[in-house]
């Protein structure tokens, strides 16, 4: 098992965010649905330590979340948030950035051509990308450092339909050609089963 | 250093309250609604001010360094404490401003008097030392607001660095080279245009005294260079040991 999520609650500002949610979630695709305010986000942040749970335990691969190194983890559990919040310069310095702390080499070109990008984005400023080339210069950002797990919030929100389908697209080949695990967060129960070869509901 | 001396009487104070009734005269006529302000200030300014010259009287005249480092520490307590108020958005902003202002105050104090620019008397210390600990006051409270402002803004893009698994140091490091930069900036600035665009206060003071203008030139630069020392130190201290405190020991982001 992947992970596995045994009563799990976390509270913010007195209010529970999460409370009591249980799941067991394997390697491959898993998305995760469920109406927006469920706590959909923070669950994929419990899961590479950006936070901590205040109640239950989680395990990856067996063992106790808790007992990893928080940033060692990171490297390989990645997350890509729902927005995208690169560093200021050029797409590869952000690629160069990630690998690095990875301790991984990095294939600048191979890397944008797994996330859907062409050569050409290398040298381009994120700053002046749109939200949909930023999400992939994240997405990108994220396979800089050779993960084992993607974990994926809401990919595809900010986009239009042209995009979202290049995205969704994306995903689906990078599942089929490495052993990567997927896990997704969506609001959208179609796009869940699209990109997933099992959908977690969260109760609202 | 020539020591001069120079005899102010009262009535002279009292008559220079004519600029005051003539700020307060401006105030009114135009509607600024600042008089009562001017006149608090004016109270203010003559309560302290007296009230300062008798503890440096007494310092001067007891003539032993506890005393002034009694004195210097005070100030450093309630420098940390004033510049609280700036670095709200900081939370526990305290313990590194006062750690900064200590260590700004105590390294510039002791290197000016180890390389044998002034005495170890009260008659340099104290007056040096409120420079020095006034201006770390303004530098490190100006680093920690926009500390405190950049953070709020960028926690976005710091929490998506620390999901790359870089450490809160690696991740809160633009934020931390740019509010040290704006702690710095205003002395740098300041002392790139002295004596063109203005006279700074030591060397007014020396010239009204009588002192050659050789003399205030000299002891003006002299503090010019023990404040951009002093600045540095107490903005670098504040902002390394605070960013610390937006982060937990498992490198997240702190919920404030």
């Amino acid at each position: 098992m992947l992970f596995e999520l045994r009563e799990v609650g976390l509270d913010r500002g007195g209010r529970a965010v999460l409370d009591s949610f249980s799941a067991a979630i394997p390697e491959g695709a898993t998305a995760i649905v469920g109406p927006s305010g469920v706590g959909k986000s923070t669950l994929l942040r419990l899961l590479n330590r950006l936070a901590d749970p205040d109640r239950g335990e989680i395990f990856y691969r067996g063992r106790p979340l808790a007992e990893y190194e928080p940033l060692a983890l990171r490297r390989e559990v990645s997350l890509v948030p729902q927005l995208p919040a690169l560093l200021e310069g050029t797409v590869e310095s952000n690629l160069r950035y990630a690998a690095e702390l990875a301790g991984e080499e990095l294939d600048v070109e191979e890397t944008l051509a797994r996330a859907g990008l062409d050569p050409s984005f290398a040298g381009r400023d994120v700053a002046k990308l749109s939200v949909g080339e930023q999400q992939r210069a994240m997405l990108a950002r994220a396979l800089a450092q050779r993960p084992a797990v993607l974990l994926l919030d809401e990919p595809t929100s900010a986009l239009d339909h042209v995009a979202r389908d290049a995205v969704e697209a994306t995903l689906a080949r990078l599942r089929r050609e490495s052993d990567l695990s997927l896990v997704l967060v969506s609001h959208d129960p179609e796009q869940a089963r699209r990109l997933g070869d099992r959908v977690v509901e969260m109760p609202a | 250093m020539s020591t001069t001396s120079i005899h102010v009487e009262l009535w002279q104070v009292a008559a220079s309250l004519v600029l005051v009734a003539l700020a307060a005269a401006i105030s009114r006529w135009q509607r600024a609604d600042l008089e009562r302000d001017i006149l608090v200030a004016t109270g203010r300014s003559i309560v302290q001010l007296t009230l300062v010259g008798y503890a440096i009287k007494l310092i001067f005249e007891a003539d032993t360094i506890w005393l002034v480092l009694a004195l210097l520490a005070v100030m450093v307590f309630f420098g940390a404490v004033t510049a609280r108020h700036r670095a709200d958005k900081v939370p526990d902003s305290f313990g590194p401003l006062l750690i900064a202002l200590a260590l700004a105050g105590a390294s510039t104090l002791g290197l000016v008097v180890a390389l044998g620019i002034f005495d170890p008397t009260p008659r340099y210390l104290v007056p040096v030392g409120g420079m020095v600990i006034g201006n770390a006051m303004t530098a490190s409270a100006v680093a920690l607001n926009r500390l405190g402002d950049e953070m709020a803004d960028a926690r976005a893009r710091i929490e998506a660095t620390l999901a790359l698994g870089a450490t809160a140091r690696e991740a809160a490091a633009p934020i931390v080279r740019r509010a040290l930069r704006s702690g710095m900036i205003t002395l740098v600035d300041s002392t790139k245009t002295t004596g063109l665009i203005f006279f700074p206060g030591t060397m007014v003071g020396m010239l009204l005294a009588g002192a050659s203008p050789t003399d205030a030139v000299r002891l003006q630069l002299i503090l010019l260079y023990t404040l951009l020392g002093s600045v540095s130190i107490s903005a670098l201290v504040a902002t390394l040991l605070a960013y610390r405190h937006f982060f937990t020991p498992a490198a997240q982001l702190r919920e404030l």
